[in-house]
């Protein structure tokens, strides 16, 4: 459902639009459910001549079940929806496949700049490939992240992939995500973070290992662009990743 | 000074400003919560224009800058929960109608009670300050995150946000020294016979806010000291350089914002219930059942906070504790509308504007209350969390509480406040000319929430998946139907000030109800009643068999 108003492109993108169809579904019955009681009663009830209104309380047992049997029905319905909410949550947030690679994003006022490791596949070392307000990845590949911020708490969130966490100063929170769709998709920043907020906008850049190694090679030179093009690479995201890395 | 020496004629300065009489004190709030009311709706005029007009000259403003943009929305937040939804729903009712619904001559203290709304001024006029000072009024969102909050350089407002934070501090001050008053008064100044169980809903609803208020309040005031010392003493309590952690303060902020909630969501329950039993003729179906959820609302939202932090970079394991949370409060709020709907069962239903508003709060509020399952449940809170959908789904119970629910009630008292009807027909014209609109607004932001419109941006060009044609035309949609909503208040302002002098008489009970309240003349004169009452039923007895009117008052004996 959430796919026709935009794009899924990451692996989880679906779990969480699933997720939505579902409690839209539950929820959608309910309000159809409860509007239609309300103006039913509305009509039914209207005052007319010579019908006076009824005495009830609302302890008479045949009356009270309209409510309890509902009741029982919407704790329920909770119990659909907080195993539905709890089994993604898990998925996205609480544990991370392994890693292709490790990538380091950080906000401040008012851009991502995004680090990625070159080919000896470590951080913080010589040959790391940065970058600013633009980040180039490899379909198919699971990419771990160490969110930081320099100043004040910002949000890096992909809506394509379905993905949001806030970035504050003073630690690092990891996460991840697996792009499985090629194409240009927004970074945006969703914690108000002064006054360039609205201009603190990015770009991910979901890429075939191929044009992959020829953005590397644009832009960062030959000895890292030489790494992603090993043989029999060219199918598979994930090896290519893997094989720098060793 | 006995209280008797006050029935001497007071002055115009002593009978207006000076007053200690709750109902003078209740139009005081009454009417500061509208005038501030209006300007929160101007504020969202100028953004939405701007949303829905990116970069043209708003007329009656000008050029909306990012910066402006960044402050508007926070004025607007800001108002419209503290100084609107408050002061009207708790203290203007509350002062207004406690004494007349308990039976007693005023408030158990009328001092602290004046004392109440002269900080409440202040503390409006400290936010209002800020427009004026260098740098301009805050702009960091309504929910004050440190570390942009808490340093200048950050946030470019250093003298705004502190006066914004003061301000937020007195006004607390004033809602704590209210909320004893009604708490007291609504325990203690009942009048004879007149049992727990005898009490309208909305007393109790009023109390039970009041409650959760005042156990609310106290961390997010230490929290507010706190960045105080941040913002003006170089302090680090929310500093991670120097030991500090903004997370702290989300937490503080949201252990207060939660019930705070619920604290202006009851409060507009109780007017709607007191509509609906007038209108339908019918007892409340479950008083008790009513009551009951009530207690478990005002005790779950203590319990649910942390939802608005699923991806704040809590712990997350911590998310699916505060996701059942969340789910159950759903329980007890559902319940108690299905009570609402089921006091129709039965009844013998007139369209009076009060009852359309009351309905129309009911039908609302269920929109509001499914669309935050969408929140609550922290697997889609990933990707809605800070979109236009929250901002949909809030405004979506907002709305119903502060705008229908406080229309709902003025019309309904409107009568025993002024002695005079207002006209119904110009009432339905104001009411259809809201409701729609107000529909036509938030549907569409729902859709580019879903759409990925992430908040508080002033303009979307820089965003390729945001700045599409067909969602730019749902934000235009949007600003249009807020025009027309706007426009219609001018109905209700010109009913509002006409009815004052040319309404028709109202007498004592113009809808025929059985609350106390009534059985005084319109309006109350000072020390309410000739003759201290004494109850003898309960506040909705509509329909008893064996009397020949269909309702029997309170203070009727057997």
């Amino acid at each position: 459902m959430l796919e026709r108003y935009l794009t899924a492109a990451s692996t989880y993108a679906h779990s969480i639009d699933h997720l939505f169809l579902l409690i839209a579904v539950i929820v959608g019955v309910w309000l159809i459910a409860a509007e239609s009681m309300l103006f039913a009663l509305i009509f039914k009830f209207r005052a007319r001549d010579g019908r006076p209104t009824q005495y009830i309380t609302g302890e008479e047992k045949h009356l009270k079940r309209w409510i309890t049997i509902p009741h029982a029905l919407v704790l329920v319905c909770d119990v659909v929806i907080i195993v539905g909410a709890v089994s993604v949550w898990y998925h996205v947030k609480q544990v991370m496949p392994p890693a292709d690679a490790t990538i380091r994003v950080i906000g401040q006022q008012w851009a991502w700049s995004f680090q990625q490791p070159g080919p000896d596949g470590v951080l913080d070392t010589a040959d790391d490939i940065r970058s600013v307000g633009e980040l180039h990845v490899v379909v198919n590949t699971t990419y771990h992240f160490e969110l930081m911020s320099r100043d004040v708490i910002h949000s890096f969130a992909i809506p394509a992939f379905r993905l949001k966490q806030d970035a504050l100063p003073g630690r690092t929170i990891a996460g991840w995500f697996t792009p499985n769709r090629v194409g240009t998709y927004d970074i945006q920043c969703t914690q108000m973070c002064g006054l360039g907020h609205a201009m603190m906008a990015g770009r991910i850049i979901v890429e075939t290992p191929k044009d992959h190694a020829a953005w590397l090679l644009k832009n960062y030179g030959p000895a890292q662009a030489a790494q992603a093009e090993l043989p029999g690479s060219a199918s598979d995201g994930a090896s290519v990743v893997a094989e720098v890395r060793r | 000074m006995s209280t008797h020496v006050e029935h001497a004629e007071p002055g115009i300065f002593q009978k207006y400003f000076w007053s200690t009489d709750h109902k003078v004190i209740a139009m005081q709030y009454l009417f500061t919560g509208m005038a501030m009311a209006l300007l929160g709706g101007y504020f969202a005029y100028v953004f939405r224009m701007q949303l829905g007009f990116p970069n043209q000259h708003v007329p009656g403003f000008g050029l909306v800058t990012p910066g402006k943009y960044n402050a508007l929305v926070t004025m607007h937040g800001s108002i419209m929960i503290f100084w609107v939804a408050m002061p009207v729903l708790i203290a203007a009712f509350g002062n207004f109608l406690i004494p007349l619904m308990v039976g007693c001559d005023d408030m158990a203290f009328p001092r602290i009670n004046r004392l109440s709304y002269q900080i409440f001024l202040i503390s409006a006029l400290v936010l209002l300050s800020s427009f004026l000072v260098k740098g301009g009024p805050f702009g960091g969102a309504w929910t004050s995150y440190p570390p942009l909050s808490a340093s200048g350089a950050y946030n470019l407002t250093p003298i705004g946000a502190t006066l914004w934070l003061v301000a937020v501090a007195l006004e607390f001050v004033a809602f704590l020294l209210g909320g004893i008053n009604f708490t007291v008064t609504a325990m203690n100044s009942r009048a004879p016979g007149m049992k727990m169980y005898d009490l309208p809903i909305l007393i109790w609803m009023i109390v039970i806010a009041n409650i959760v208020f005042m156990a609310s309040a106290g961390p997010l005031i230490a929290g507010a000291v706190m960045l105080l010392f941040d913002q003006t003493m170089a302090t680090g309590f929310y500093d991670p350089t120097r030991g500090g952690d903004p997370l702290l303060w989300e937490h503080l902020f949201w252990f207060f914002g939660h019930p705070e909630v619920y604290v202006v969501l009851l409060p507009a329950m109780g007017i709607v219930a007191e509509v609906v039993a007038v209108f339908a003729r019918k007892k409340i179906f479950g008083y008790k059942t009513v009551l009951y959820t009530t207690w478990a609302v005002g005790f779950l939202s203590f319990v649910v906070w942390a939802h608005h932090q699923f991806v704040a970079g809590i712990d997350p394991r911590m998310a699916n504790i505060f996701s059942v949370t969340t789910m159950l409060i759903s329980v007890p709020i559902t319940e108690m509308v299905f009570l609402y709907i089921a006091t129709l069962y039965g009844g013998s239903i007139t369209l009076g504007t009060p009852m359309l508003w009351a309905l129309a709060f009911i039908a609302e509020f269920l929109i509001g209350g499914v669309t935050g399952i969408f929140l609550g449940s922290s697997g889609t809170d990933i990707y809605l969390h800070d979109t236009y959908f929250v901002i949909a789904h809030f405004h979506y119970t907002f709305v119903p509480i502060a705008i229908i629910a406080v229309f709902a009630g003025i019309t309904f008292w409107f009568p025993k406040m002024f002695g005079r009807m207002m006209n119904e027909t110009l009432g339905k014209i104001h009411f259809w000319g809201t409701v729609i609109p107000f529909n036509v607004i938030f549907i569409p932001l729902f859709i580019t929430g879903i759409a990925g419109d992430q908040r508080r941006i002033y303009n979307y060009a820089m965003f390729s998946e945001e700045s599409r044609p067909e969602l730019q035309h749902l934000r235009t949609t949007a600003t249009v139907a807020l025009l027309v909503m706007l426009s219609f208040q001018i109905v209700f302002l010109y009913n509002f000030f006409s009815s004052l002098w040319r309404g028709k008489s109202a007498g004592a009970n113009p809808w025929r109800s059985a609350t106390l309240e009534w059985t005084v003349p319109s309006p109350p004169p000072h020390g309410n009643f000739a003759e201290l009452p004494t109850v003898y039923r309960g506040p909705y007895e509509y329909g008893l068999p064996g009397h020949a009117e269909d309702f029997v008052p309170q203070n009727v004996p057997d």
